[in-house]
């Protein structure tokens, strides 16, 4: 059983779901497999919620926000280390081959690049803020809709390895996306989302608070935990990778699934699906 | 898709309604409570005023970071400054014996300290971390007197709601509100690792705001005054930094 809230924001557009006194049939939670079209080849599927999509386009926009400014900012200082402490003077864990945007330090290159970090700071902590309370906002209603029940938690049949294998069988036949998948996510979608949503996300908030001294001098375990302030920027920057990785993979299977329609699914939050079977 | 019902008109209306005059009393109350920073405006804005308000919350009295005297890094990096000005250079050749530091502003009696007189102050030290908004950092120990007990000294008034701190060098100037001016370690630095504070680390007198980014701890403290408004000084944006496009408060 999942409550859907009456706020209309919560629930797709169309059909409307029968309401029995605020409690509805899980198969009458989203996603709907009612086809709201009379003809016989094109399928209508409702896709994602109004919340779904607002906040997804609100992150991609604060995301590639922190992403342009976060590289700008590691302009500054292409070095990264371990541990509390470290600088121009001391080893790096390693270092990024590129000029720096400032002279003090030593990158091999003889030019010094424009610095850019102020805007940059100020855009990074403003994207930060939208992106979290965005992430708020997704995550409460997610639990009262029971979206993430639903729709990312894998059913079943999908907690197998065979689920997996079946995914990445099918991209490597290059087959297009089997009707299911046109009107939910499957395993390899779900378990992804759910480590974005639910690791990534959280640790590169948890590791970009760590580099804030005042917020260290009220929870100094946030950064200690993490094995000091150099730690915590080098655990931010590999992060914030992963979330790059995720980024990239999520665009390519978007155009291998059909860019056009996926992103009109993401925007109308409806799917026009070339209809296997006739549905009633 | 457009069949928009009468109550859900009604409920958006009302929820917009209740939005605006929420934002609306929440900004009186920040500005009241000192939520508001004076580079509150502009587009970043919205998000400084997040941070600085967020921050004022959660961390007004906490305490920065102490480390033990092991961790002291060897290798204590020294952000080069422009050359000295003469005025420096000056001090500098008759050992500072002449460098005073002037407090004024909203305070009962107007001081001019010497180095000697800072000293003659209850003395402190603290083993805390150098943050740069570059990201490096290193940890050294510093010693020097509180900035609450010059203030005291000096009997600065209720009504002041922030320092304006300059260094003798020019166009280079900052500003803290009274919970960083007042917190217990915010030092007026004149010694460093067991030995004087040396020149290229701000020597003989640095503003040390530990919760802050290195930016916020001007070197070659001369002039420190207090105020209920930033709007007199400078571009009325709080300090150097944020005419120069970087946040006025960098805890972060």
């Amino acid at each position: 059983m999942c409550w859907v809230p009456r706020f209309s924001l919560l629930r797709p557009g169309k059909p409307r779901t029968p309401k029995i006194s605020g409690l509805v049939a899980p198969a009458l939670c989203y996603p709907h497999r009612v086809s709201t079209t009379s003809s016989p080849s094109i399928a209508i599927t409702p896709r994602h919620t109004a919340l779904v999509r607002v906040t997804h386009w609100i992150t991609v926009i604060a995301f590639l926000a922190l992403l342009v400014t976060g590289g700008e900012l590691v302009i500054s200082h292409p070095r990264f280390y371990w541990g509390e402490t470290g600088n121009s003077g001391t080893m790096p864990l390693f270092k990024i081959p590129i000029p720096s945007s400032r002279d003090t330090v030593p990158t091999g290159y003889s030019y010094v690049m424009p610095d850019q970090n102020g805007w940059s700071r100020y855009l990074h902590f403003e994207a930060a803020w939208v992106l979290v309370l965005t992430g708020l906002v997704y995550g409460i209603a997610s639990l009262l809709n029971a979206h993430f029940r639903n729709d990312l938690f894998p059913p079943p049949a999908q907690r197998r390895w065979r689920a997996f294998r079946d995914v990445f069988a099918n991209l490597l036949r290059s087959a297009p996306p089997d009707e299911a998948e046109s009107r939910s996510y499957n395993a390899v979608q779900r378990v992804s989302y759910l480590l974005v949503i639910f690791v990534l996300f959280p640790l590169v908030i948890w590791t970009g608070l760590a580099l804030s001294p005042a917020f260290d001098s009220a929870v100094p375990a946030a950064v200690n935990l993490l094995g000091g302030r150099q730690s915590a920027r080098t655990l931010h920057f590999f992060v914030s990778g992963f979330l790059v990785i995720f980024l990239v993979v999520h665009v390519a299977m978007i155009v291998h699934a059909g860019f056009w329609s996926r992103m009109r699914a993401m925007i109308t939050g409806r799917l026009a699906t070339p209809s296997i079977s006739e549905r009633t | 898709m457009s069949n928009i019902s009468r109550r859900r008109l009604i409920t958006t209306g009302l929820a917009a309604v209740a939005g605006v005059a929420g934002l609306a009393a929440a900004s009186r109350i920040a500005r009241r409570h000192g939520l508001i920073p004076p580079d509150g405006g502009g587009l970043y804005g919205p998000g400084e005023t997040l941070t600085y308000a967020a921050q004022r919350l959660l961390t007004r009295h906490s305490l920065a970071r102490e480390f033990p005297r092991a961790m002291i890094s060897k290798a204590p990096f020294a952000n080069p400054t422009a050359p000295p000005s003469d005025a420096f250079k000056r001090l500098q050749a008759g050992g500072f014996s002449n460098w005073r530091l002037t407090v004024d502003g909203m305070v009962a009696h107007p001081t001019a300290f010497s180095l000697s007189d800072l000293k003659a102050l209850p003395v402190h030290n603290q083993i805390t971390e150098v943050v740069c908004e570059e990201g490096w950092s290193y940890v050294a120990e510093w010693i020097g007197t509180p900035l609450v007990n010059v203030l005291n000294a000096v009997g600065v008034l209720p009504q002041a709601r922030y320092v304006v701190y300059f260094s003798i060098e020019p166009d280079w100037w900052e500003s803290v509100d009274m919970a960083d001016a007042l917190h217990p370690q915010t030092f007026l630095t004149m010694g460093m690792n067991d030995g004087d504070l040396p020149v290229k680390f701000g020597g003989p007198l640095r503003l040390r705001v530990p919760r802050q980014l290195g930016y916020k701890s001007v070197k070659y403290i001369t002039h420190i005054t207090a105020t209920d408004s930033l709007k007199r000084f400078g571009k009325g944006l709080g300090s150097a930094s944020p005419e120069g496009g970087y946040a006025w408060y960098a805890g972060i």
